[in-house]
């Protein structure tokens, strides 16, 4: 950044269509409040973050509850999302693991991300101290700290990342920019070429881009399925009605409630529920696979949907024991429930929130 | 590359390909056996009328072109609701990327923000904290810029290898608009940095409204240099999927940094090192040491036609090379082809001189003598700097580092006109 007092002068003086010393006197005081809900950012010396604590019990609890379903218990990463822990000494490795433990430099990050964006589709509801404890429970299953271990604002600010020195600043200048310059060689540049590797072989493009560049080749392709899909799936919704009548145990419902929040962060239920990651359940028990109109389902929810098949307590014990096993190509990213009660009381939870 | 010319094509487009070549060269005959039914004959669209006008109060582009349109890699992540698509580079011309199949990148959904609802805070180390309404952006000067977006995971698939097959998955994360806003600069002056003290050593966190809390620091030089606080992109407003009503321009610079939906403008005196400029958008080189703070986009160029997913389908003869070409640091000054591999190389033409840090259209017009090509593009940039090939590449960062790579990318043209993405020595 050496040029940048020449810069800065520069742009203030000449840059602006407006003279810089000139001021608007457009926008208004921001007040403290204000500042205070947006402000949450948090510093790498651990400026900006609010006093609190947390154990790692206690975070191993909120994490089994609001992020395993996607982190996995230990947070270790289930199916395609990200993983959180371990792959220590990997980076230099062909496919480096990059996980906060590996990874991430600065305790502040792990705070400040999981404080502002996590859990995904249910952001900023954590209470800080239930972030100093999944925080404690993240460096715990890094194995960075015993399983007494407590962060607080007060032992927050001395922690260090394992790979704190691992980082170094855009070098590219030197490395890079000085050696790929000037004139380039125009003639004979190399004795022979070779072709090494092919896309073909790996094959991982996906297959729609073949059905586009197909119709690109013979003209127009009439109405895509997915539009009939979502034609089809929209008519059910006078069945939903009807399901309401069936009796529910307010206890087992009350469980269920519980069990329920290992779907929370993708599904809504209840009077106003839209759409998250997954489709909002209102109604869902009677209803027709796959028939809220405006989500996007995977295909086998299509297909279903255009079989006319309907939820019943079969087939959602089934799905919810094991959602890709019961229905394969779904899209949603959830291991399944173990226990048959859990199974149970969700269901009536799905009946009695519908109510 | 012998063995290429036996390699099966498992496409169906590209079965449809080879017989539009066979049909082509026919009709590229100089005399015609019959007379031309579409000519000879009264066709509907000459004699019946067309749709009036508000058929479509805001007009789409006609049913014959809807294959242009993004498309999604669904392995490369867990959901679509944090994940990316691909520009369709391939069947665009000129520079300016049309809003509705620009591509999208989102970590917590596209969200729909209203100008009513909108507000735009200013805090840290200013002179004065403050909010501002979208009707209040509107009352400062405004200017007109061209510039690229580009992902700074663009290419990131193919680090490893040849991966797919298609311009819009290997460079498709890239879009290029006119952006009509305010200069950051004019914003932060409305605050007053008198409290910042020594402006070298200060940096802005920028953040967007999303539930992913997106948030980068940029230095305070760059801030005041040319960023841009946007609310137009070629003329109307922001599609939702790009920020609306306001995102920030960072020209040049990776595509993480130009925070859609911004909210919240702090000056501070150390970057907050969030997790998008620590675990995601740090380069890891081959010893596991991460470079951080890469932000510029070195010059890059790619052949967009033909491309795999653009084949040749007219004979032998007068052929359009056609490609885009790009820099983060400034002008691209000139761009050399190869159909050898980078054995001999040709000047191609700009189509127009390109902006500063925005897409230039290159062609070379050409012949083709209906043998195979390796084609290739080589970018040069008003710094002097020449795009490297993937071997260059490779020997200074090792093939971990997912992004910034802007290396020369080769098509394996074959006689029937198909092109296949290859890698070559
Ligand atoms: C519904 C699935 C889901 C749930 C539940 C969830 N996350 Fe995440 N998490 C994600 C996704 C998706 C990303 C990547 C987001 C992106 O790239 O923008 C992510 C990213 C992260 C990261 C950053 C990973 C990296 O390497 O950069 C951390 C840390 C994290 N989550 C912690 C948590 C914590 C703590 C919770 C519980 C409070 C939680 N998550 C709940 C889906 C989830
Ligand atoms: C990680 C996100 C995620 C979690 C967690 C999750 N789901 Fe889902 N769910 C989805 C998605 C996505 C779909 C749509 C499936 C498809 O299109 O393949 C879905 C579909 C469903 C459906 C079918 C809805 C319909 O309209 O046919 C039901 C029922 C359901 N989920 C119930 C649950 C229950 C109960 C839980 C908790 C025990 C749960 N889900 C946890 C994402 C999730």
């Amino acid at each position: 950044m050496s040029k940048f007092l020449k810069v800065t002068a520069a742009a203030l003086v000449l840059g602006s269509p407006a003279l810089a010393e000139e001021k608007f006197g457009l926008g208004r005081p921001a007040l403290p409040e204000e500042v205070a809900a947006w402000n949450k950012d948090v510093l790498p010396d651990g400026r900006g973050i609010p006093e609190g604590r947390g154990d790692v019990f206690t975070g191993e609890e909120v994490f089994a509850e609001q992020c395993a379903v996607c982190h996995g218990d230990f947070a270790e990463g289930v199916d395609n999302w990200p993983v959180l822990a371990g792959g220590f000494d990997t980076l230099g490795d062909k496919d480096p693991v990059k996980t906060v433990g590996s990874y991430w430099p600065h305790l502040s990050t792990v705070w400040d991300y999981v404080n502002r964006s996590m859990p995904f589709g249910a952001a900023q509801t954590l209470s800080p101290d239930d972030v100093y404890a999944i925080t404690a429970y993240i460096l715990y299953s890094n194995d960075l700290v015993d399983d007494d271990f407590e962060l607080s604002h007060e032992n927050f600010a001395d922690f260090e990342m394992y790979n704190k020195d691992g980082f170094i600043i855009d070098d590219r200048a030197e490395t890079e920019y000085t050696i790929w310059s000037g004139e380039p060689c125009m003639e004979n540049c190399k004795d022979e070429v070779k072709i090494t590797m092919r896309a073909s072989v790996v094959d991982v493009t996906p297959e729609e881009a073949d059905e586009g560049a197909d119709g690109a080749m013979q003209g127009h392709s009439e109405g895509t399925v997915e539009v009939a899909a979502t034609e089809q799936a929209a008519e059910p919704e006078a069945e939903v009605v009807e399901t309401a009548a069936v009796a529910v145990d307010p206890e087992l419902a009350a469980a269920g409630e519980k069990v329920f929040r290992k779907c929370k962060s993708c599904h809504q239920i209840g009077e106003g529920a839209k759409n998250r990651s997954g489709p909002q359940l209102n109604g869902v028990m009677g209803r027709t696979f796959g028939a809220v109109e405006d989500f996007k389902y995977s295909l086998v929810f299509n297909a279903a949907a255009e079989e006319g098949r309907v939820w019943d307590d079969e087939s959602m014990s089934a799905f919810l024991a094991k959602p890709k096993g019961y229905l394969k190509g779904t899209k949603m990213g959830f291991g399944g429930l173990k226990k048959e009660d859990d199974i149970a009381a969700v269901i009536a939870y799905l009946r009695s929130a519908s109510e | 590359m012998d063995d290429a010319l036996k390699a099966p094509s498992r496409r169906a487009f590209l079965k449809g390909s080879a017989a539009a070549v066979a049909g082509s060269v026919a009709a590229g005959a100089a005399v015609a056996a019959e007379p031309d039914p579409l000519i000879t004959e009264l066709q509907d669209w000459a004699s019946s009328l067309g749709e009036g006008v508000d058929e479509t109060p805001y007009g789409l582009p006609i049913k014959y072109e809807d294959d242009v349109v993004r498309r999604n890699v669904p392995w490369l992540t867990a959901d679509p609701i944090s994940s990316i698509n691909f520009t369709p580079i391939h069947a665009l011309d000129g520079t300016i990327t049309p809003q509705g199949c620009a591509f999208e990148r989102h970590h917590s959904g596209a969200i729909e923000l209203s100008k009513p609802d909108y507000r735009l805070m200013i805090n840290g180390l200013v002179d004065q904290e403050l909010v501002f309404t979208y009707a209040d952006l509107e009352r400062f000067p405004r200017e007109n810029h061209v510039y690229f977006c580009e992902c700074a995971a663009n290419t990131g698939m193919e680090w490893a290898g040849a991966q797919l097959n298609g311009v819009q998955f290997t460079h498709g994360m890239i879009h290029n608009m006119e952006y009509t806003g305010v200069s950051l600069r004019t914003l932060l002056n409305e605050a007053g940095l008198g409290a910042a003290g020594d402006l070298k050593d200060k940096w802005v966190y920028v953040e967007g409204a999303d539930a992913s809390s997106n948030g980068r620091s940029i230095p305070m030089e760059k801030a005041l240099d040319d960023v841009l606080v946007a609310f137009k992109a070629n003329g109307e407003a922001l599609r939702k999927e790009h920020g609306y009503p306001v995102r920030l321009v960072v020209p040049g610079w990776e595509g993480n940094m130009w925070v859609k939906w911004l909210r919240r403008i702090e000056v501070t005196d150390m970057a907050v090192e969030s997790r998008e400029e620590t675990s995601k958008y740090t380069d890891v080189l081959a010893d596991g040491i991460a470079r951080k703070w890469t932000w510029v986009m070195d010059a890059k160029s790619v052949i967009t036609s033909p491309s795999p997913q653009s084949p040749i389908t007219h004979g032998p003869g007068p052929m359009v090379i056609s490609g885009l070409a790009w820099s983060g640091h400034g002008q691209i000054t000139r761009v050399d082809v190869s159909k050898d591999g980078g054995m001999t190389w040709e000047t191609a033409r700009l189509g127009r001189q390109g902006d500063t840090k925005a897409l230039t259209r290159f062609y070379l017009d050409t012949e083709w003598d209906g043998e195979e090509m390796l084609l290739q593009a080589r970018a040069m940039d008003e710094t002097g700097y020449v795009q490297p090939t993937k071997a260059q590449l490779r020997e200074v960062r090792g093939e971990n580092s997912i992004y910034h790579n802007n290396c020369i990318q080769t098509w394996h043209v074959k006689t029937n006109g198909e092109a296949e993405n290859v890698e070559v020595s």
